[in-house]
Order: structure tokens, then C-alpha cells, then sequence
């Protein structure tokens, strides 16, 4: 992927690649943190369609929707030799009885076997967290199992 | 006491007047400037409404004004910017110089205003109003648009520019020789050099100098600081406004950011002031003789800036439609005109025509600046249409 960088004097700096289809997307970070997300104009790829302001919030959530479906797919990919095992992903809702909690609270290896392998945060994963990392709401989980530990560990982290 | 009141009561009215002509001016889209050229006009010598008795304040206010403006806008950038601005546009910057210096130039030699005034009159019409530009590309959702880097740089270029012209012109109108010019433009290269290095290299240190948690204490700093440096290169005869520059320039990270946020409502103040200043020692009646020339300037900068930016963003491999806009978007012309031109008036060696000439010139330039930078899209694509052919279904063998 080819990522340009350009520097926007006394405001910050844009990054940006072209989509296969032809459409610029990028980021520009302004210097007082905050972000714009911009899309390029499929007639004229010079100029910006549109251009979304986002705060820190914003920002992570949309991470969190790219971000986790490519870490799964990858582990996903890594797992295809090994048979009845799967991987998913479960997030931590605002209000999951886990929220503000540590990892080793869910004791979820000892009730499913299933293995919390990383953390989605943000929009960057803390790759194998450890029992004292605690959740917040709108965490992504990612865990590997086999698919009835991880029926139960998705039960586990709605219900308690 | 009672001449106090008066001039309490004056500069409040004053305030409170640029306040709403302010209002005004975002709600129709135009920068503010020149409607505070206007007030002054207005509140001025041969105006409708002529104040008198807060001289001592308003000049010693408008002064600071200039040095806040330069200090925010060296600021705004970061030695690093500056030295990657200038690498990857000096091509386009010659461009700029010679195209939109010359008119002005022109003119003031049409005019007999002699060598120093053509070269005070190319300032005005070269530079560009950073202000104004970076509002209307933000407010037209432009900020990521290709063409928007080439813009900026030419921008910084632009600014450092001023950092090299303003203390020659201040030497010159200082009335000194030839060789006391040369050594001036020596001193403030030298300075400039110095100054990007020290911020390159020991910028943190600068900062640490002025940086401070408690709020009162750092704004206190800045503003001793700017002052100092501002007082001491006007001493040197490198020019107050360029001292703050450089001193803005030397200034980075968090503490820039910071400072910014912190002097900002201080330089819109005391910036409102300084052209209200020089709106007030304008006579209107002066105008209306300069109005022809104020008027062809405004149509030929125009031109050459629109085709400045072309050149800028074509270098740069950006389509027609944008280095429309990237020319469009420079047009506008404002604050540092009127720097210059004050510091020409103020010297007292230049005519004063030339501020008539320069305040009708910003007027008509801060309007048509974001105008053109709007209208542009539609104006071009209507061009470009008619100049495109319709393309032959039938192949070319």
C-alpha cells in the first residue's frame, strides 16, 4: 500500500493512498490532534468530496470497525491449518458486567478453554493481554476456540 | 481626568464598532480587514466621525499589532516546514516574486514615486494574506485537496520572503546608502540563517525559555519576549515585525501550539487596531485619484496570481481544475500588505498617496481573494468546456 505523506504547513499533515477504485482516503491530523477524514472526488481525484471532522472518540470507534475484521481475518488465516479451531471477535458493550474489569475476572481460559489472544482498542491491538488488562467498554476482543467455547465465552462476556 | 473619559469612551465605541463590522464580515464571507480599513477611514482625518485623543494608545497598540501578527505566523511553522517549503518550491516562488512584484512596482514607478516606493508598492502587491487564504480554503472543505500543499508552501515561501524584504525595505526607507543596505540585507540573511539553524537544532531550548504551566506567567513571557526580540531587531534595523518572525519560527511544538492559542484573541485585538490605524491616517479624499490604478492593480494581480498558482500546482502533476483553485485560492491579499505599507507611510520618506493606493488596493483584494477562490470551480469549467472540443466519435487512422 502505497501511503503518501505530505506535510500541510502550519496546519499538520495529510496522509492519504488511492483505492483500487480509484478514490483518495486519508487522514489529515491537525496539530491540535484533531483528525478529518477526507474522501476523494471519484470526477476529480484533485479535489475532496467530503471531509469528516473527528474527535478522539470518533476516531477510535471507526477504527475499531476497520481495524478488527483485518486482525481477525489474519489470525483466521494463520489458523486454516489447524481444524476446529476458529477465531472470533466479541466486543466488551458499554454495560457488559466485565466492563472496568481485569481479564483474568471473565476466568475465561478455565470455564471455555478459549484463549484471548489480543485486545482491540482504539484502533491498536494489544496483542496478548495479560490477566491484569482491564477492559473498557467498546473493547474488541479477539479469542481463539473452538466453536462451542466460544458460544459460551460470548455468553460469558453479555451475561457474567 | 476628563480627556481620559473622553478616550475611554472613544476607543470603547471604536471596539465595540469593529466588533460588529467583524459580525458582519464572516456572515457575507469576507475577511474582516477591510472593513476595519473602512472604519478607520471613517473615524479618521477628512472621515465622517474624525476621533482625536487616543493617539498615544492606538500607535504604541498598532505597532504591537504588527509584531503579534509576524509572531503568530512564525508560530504557525516549524523550522522544518520552512526549509522542506523552500526546496520544494523555489521554482514557483521566483514565479510568484516576479509576476505579482512587478505590477505593483509598475505602478508606483508610473506614479513617480521613486526606486524605494516601486519597491515598498511590490511588496504590497506580491504578498499574499495567509490569514485569509487558510480561512477560505477551511471554510471551503479544501484542506485536503490536492492542490492545498502547493498552496501552503507558496504561502510559506512567501512568508520567508518577508523575512528577507521587510528589513531592506525598512533600511532603505531609513534612508540609508547603498552599502548601509547591502549590510542590512547581510544582517537579516544572516539572522534568518541563524535563526532556522538555532530552531532546527536547539529549538527546545527556546522553547523551554518561554514555556511555563501557569497560564499568566507563560503569556507574560511570550508577549516579553516577542517585544524584546520585536524592539532589539528594530534597533539593529532588521525590522521589529521580522524579529517576532523569527522568533515565532524558533518557537516549536507543544509551546507553539500552546502560545498560538494563547495570543491569538491578543493579535486579532491589537491587529484590529493597527488597520483602523492605518485606516485612520488615510484620507478618504485621497482615494478617489489612486482609484483607477488601485483598480487595474486588483485586475492584474489577480491575474498573476491565478497564473502563479497554476504554474505551482502543475509542478506539482496536479489537473487543470486544481491549479484553478490553487490559483484562485491565493488571490487574496490583506494583512501584510497593509504591514508594509504602514511601515512605508510611517517613515514619512514615501508619499502619502501610497496609502491610499494600498488601502484601496487590500480593499478591493481581501474581497475578490475569497470571492475567486469560490466562483472559481464553475468560472473554469465553463472555460474549459469551451476550449475542449468535443472529442470525434470517428477513429483517426
Amino acid at each position: 500500500m502505497d501511503v503518501t505523506v505530505t506535510p500541510l504547513p502550519g496546519l499538520g499533515t495529510q496522509q492519504d493512498f488511492t483505492t483500487r477504485s480509484g478514490h483518495r482516503v486519508g487522514v489529515i491530523t491537525y496539530r491540535d490532534g484533531r483528525l478529518e477524514l477526507i474522501v476523494s472526488d471519484p470526477q476529480d481525484p484533485d479535489k475532496v468530496a467530503a471531509s469528516v471532522d473527528l474527535n478522539t472518540e470518533e476516531t477510535s470507534a471507526l477504527a475499531n470497525l476497520l481495524g478488527a475484521p483485518q486482525l481477525v481475518a489474519q489470525l483466521t488465516e494463520q489458523q486454516r491449518e489447524v481444524t476446529g479451531i476458529t477465531t472470533w471477535q466479541l466486543p466488551i458493550t458499554p454495560g457488559s458486567p466485565y466492563e472496568g474489569h481485569a481479564l483474568g475476572d471473565t476466568e475465561m481460559r478455565t470455564r471455555t478453554s478459549v484463549s484471548i489472544v489480543a485486545v482491540v482498542r482504539g484502533g491498536t491491538a494489544h496483542p496478548s493481554p495479560r490477566p491484569d488488562f482491564e477492559f473498557n467498554g467498546g473493547d474488541l476482543l479477539v479469542v481463539v476456540g473452538t466453536v462451542d467455547g466460544l458460544r459460551s465465552a460470548s455468553e460469558i462476556l453479555e451475561k457474567g | 481626568m476628563h480627556n481620559t473619559a473622553i478616550a475611554l469612551i472613544e476607543l470603547g465605541a471604536v471596539f465595540f464598532g469593529l466588533g460588529i463590522l467583524g459580525r458582519v464580515s464572516w456572515k457575507i464571507g469576507i475577511s474582516p480587514i477591510p472593513l476595519y480599513l473602512l472604519g478607520g477611514l471613517a473615524f479618521g482625518r477628512g472621515g465622517l466621525l474624525p476621533l482625536t485623543g487616543i493617539e498615544p494608545f492606538t500607535q504604541v497598540a498598532s505597532e504591537i499589532g504588527v509584531v503579534l501578527l509576524l509572531f503568530l505566523l512564525g508560530l504557525e511553522y516549524s523550522a522544518g516546514e520552512l526549509v522542506t517549503g523552500l526546496r520544494r518550491s523555489w521554482p514557483a516562488g521566483l514565479v510568484d516574486i516576479v509576476l505579482n512584484a512587478t505590477p505593483g512596482a509598475l505602478v508606483a514607478w508610473l506614479l513617480g514615486w521613486g526606486p524605494v516606493g516601486a519597491l515598498a508598492m511590490a511588496g504590497v502587491t506580491y504578498i499574499s494574506s495567509s490569514g485569509i487564504v487558510a480561512k477560505v480554503l477551511g471554510d471551503l472543505g479544501r484542506l485536503g485537496n490536492r492542490e492545498t500543499p502547493v498552496v501552503l508552501s507558496m504561502l510559506v515561501f512567501e512568508d520567508l520572503a518577508m523575512a528577507v524584504y521587510l528589513p531592506i525595505l525598512t533600511a532603505l526607507l531609513a534612508g540609508v546608502s547603498f552599502l548601509g543596505g547591502l549590510s542590512a540585507v547581510g544582517i537579516s540573511l544572516l539572522a534568518v540563517t541563524l535563526v532556522l539553524i538555532i530552531a532546527l537544532r536547539f529549538g527546545r531550548y527556546v522553547s523551554a525559555l518561554v514555556d511555563s504551566p501557569d497560564p499568566e506567567v507563560f503569556l507574560l513571557r511570550l508577549l516579553g519576549a516577542a517585544l524584546l526580540v520585536a524592539g532589539i531587531a528594530s534597533q539593529l534595523q532588521v525590522s521589529a515585525a521580522v524579529g517576532a518572525f523569527l522568533l515565532g519560527i524558533a518557537i516549536s511544538g507543544s509551546t507553539a501550539t500552546n502560545a498560538t492559542r494563547m495570543l491569538e484573541p491578543l493579535r486579532d485585538l491589537f491587529a484590529a487596531i493597527f488597520f483602523v490605524v492605518f485606516g485612520l491616517n488615510t484620507d478618504p479624499a485621497a482615494i478617489p485619484p489612486v482609484l483607477l490604478f488601485a483598480l487595474l492593480l486588483a485586475l492584474a494581480t489577480t491575474v498573476t496570481k491565478v497564473a502563479t498558482g497554476w504554474f505551482a500546482a502543475r509542478r506539482q502533476g496536479v489537473r487543470r481544475m486544481g491549479r484553478a483553485r490553487a490559483g484562485a485560492a491565493l488571490v487574496a491579499r490583506g494583512e501584510f500588505s497593509i504591514v508594509i505599507a504602514g511601515l512605508a507611510v510611517s517613515s514619512g520618506t514615501i508619499a502619502g498617496k501610497l496609502a491610499a493606493l494600498s488601502t484601496a488596493y487590500v480593499l478591493l483584494m481581501a474581497i475578490i481573494g475569497p470571492v475567486a477562490a469560490r466562483v472559481v470551480e464553475p468560472v473554469a469549467r465553463k472555460m474549459v468546456q469551451h476550449r475542449e472540443p468535443p472529442r470525434s466519435q470517428a477513429a483517426s487512422s
